[in-house]
């Protein structure tokens, strides 16, 4: 019984509406930021969205992190964001993917090999 | 000089805050602890509250504390702890005191039994530097140096930093803050480590400046 609080407690800051997604899926992240700084006050906050393919998955439980990538003004960018985070607004899946492994770090190479062409 | 309860660590988890922030917390579980003897400066020289705290088996506690539990009229508990308070006749003996002895953003300080490292080197114990891996040393990797000179002083002082045991002694965390409390669940969510092994039995008093 006291071994399971700790899992109760962590359940309950698991409570989101989050939807299925794995690695190759196109997702677009929705993020609450506070303009004017970290941490400012006075900021308004505003949503960026992150749109990209998921690459990687990580951690268990309320820890559970995914890393987005997508390439910008031909610059490859990963973002890694704690899937239970408050940040996050939204999550929407643009698009599903067929990956044949559970990290796509291949992605990284592919695009560098492809700039050198 | 502050009032507390005992408890036990859980364990930690990732807590996130009212920005979003991502805060390492330690979880708490404290049933009640029950005030088993009341100390005052007129009897015993000083005031404090003894506290009595988790299950233990009848057949495991000693007849001289069984007496002192008769005496309280509480049941056997697995741990006695004192606690000095300014005015001990507050309290009265077989009242619980709960985690709903802290609210939300207060300030603590816990107490505990830290984690036995065993015999520990000098790099582990106090963070001294050791030597340089390559550029051909040899056998002078973790070793703490020189530790005095004949021609000065002809002994080592006292108390010099050396190799021995470390960990498994009281260490007290202090000004923790309390990020959420469950009183259904006798449960204590404050931000940051706290001594111990997960199970450990620790005390959370009240910060004092």
């Amino acid at each position: 019984m006291k071994g399971n609080l700790i899992r109760e407690i962590e359940q309950e800051l698991m409570q989101r509406e989050i939807p299925e997604f794995r690695p190759g899926d196109t997702i677009r992240v929705h993020e609450r930021l506070l303009e004017g700084g970290e941490g400012a006050k006075e900021g308004k906050e505003r949503i960026q969205v992150f749109e990209g393919i998921v690459i990687k998955c990580a951690g268990s439980g309320v820890n559970k992190t995914f890393t987005v990538r997508k390439v910008s003004y031909g610059i490859g960018v990963e973002k890694i964001f704690p899937l239970y985070s408050p940040r996050i607004a939204k999550i929407e899946v643009v698009e599903r993917g067929r990956a044949r492994r559970a990290r796509l770090t291949y992605l990284r190479r592919q695009a560098l090999e492809a700039n050198a062409k | 000089m502050a009032v507390g309860i005992l408890g036990e660590k859980l364990g930690m988890i990732t807590w996130f805050d009212a920005e979003g922030k991502a805060l390492a917390a330690t979880v708490l579980y404290a049933e009640p602890s029950v005030v088993t003897q009341i100390k005052s400066i007129e009897t015993d020289g000083y005031n404090a509250i003894q506290l009595g705290y988790g299950k233990v088996k009848e057949k495991n506690v000693t007849k001289p504390l069984k007496g002192h539990f008769n005496k309280a009229g509480v049941a056997p508990k697995r741990v006695l702890r004192e606690f000095r308070v300014e005015s001990p006749h507050e309290f009265k003996v077989g009242q619980e005191l709960g985690v709903t002895l802290f609210h939300e953003g207060e300030l603590v300080h816990i107490s505990g039994i830290s984690k036995g490292k065993g015999f520990a080197g000098v790099m582990k114990r106090h963070d001294f530097l050791g030597g340089p891996d390559s550029h051909g040393m040899s056998k002078w990797h973790r070793r703490p140096g020189s530790i005095g000179s004949i021609r000065a002083t002809g002994r080592t002082f006292k108390g010099w930093r050396m190799p021995g045991h470390m960990g498994h002694e009281r260490v007290t965390v202090r000004n923790l803050k309390v990020l959420k409390v469950y009183p259904e669940k006798n449960v204590l969510v404050v931000q940051g480590a706290v001594p111990g092994p997960r199970h450990g039995i620790v005390e959370i008093r009240k910060a004092t400046e």
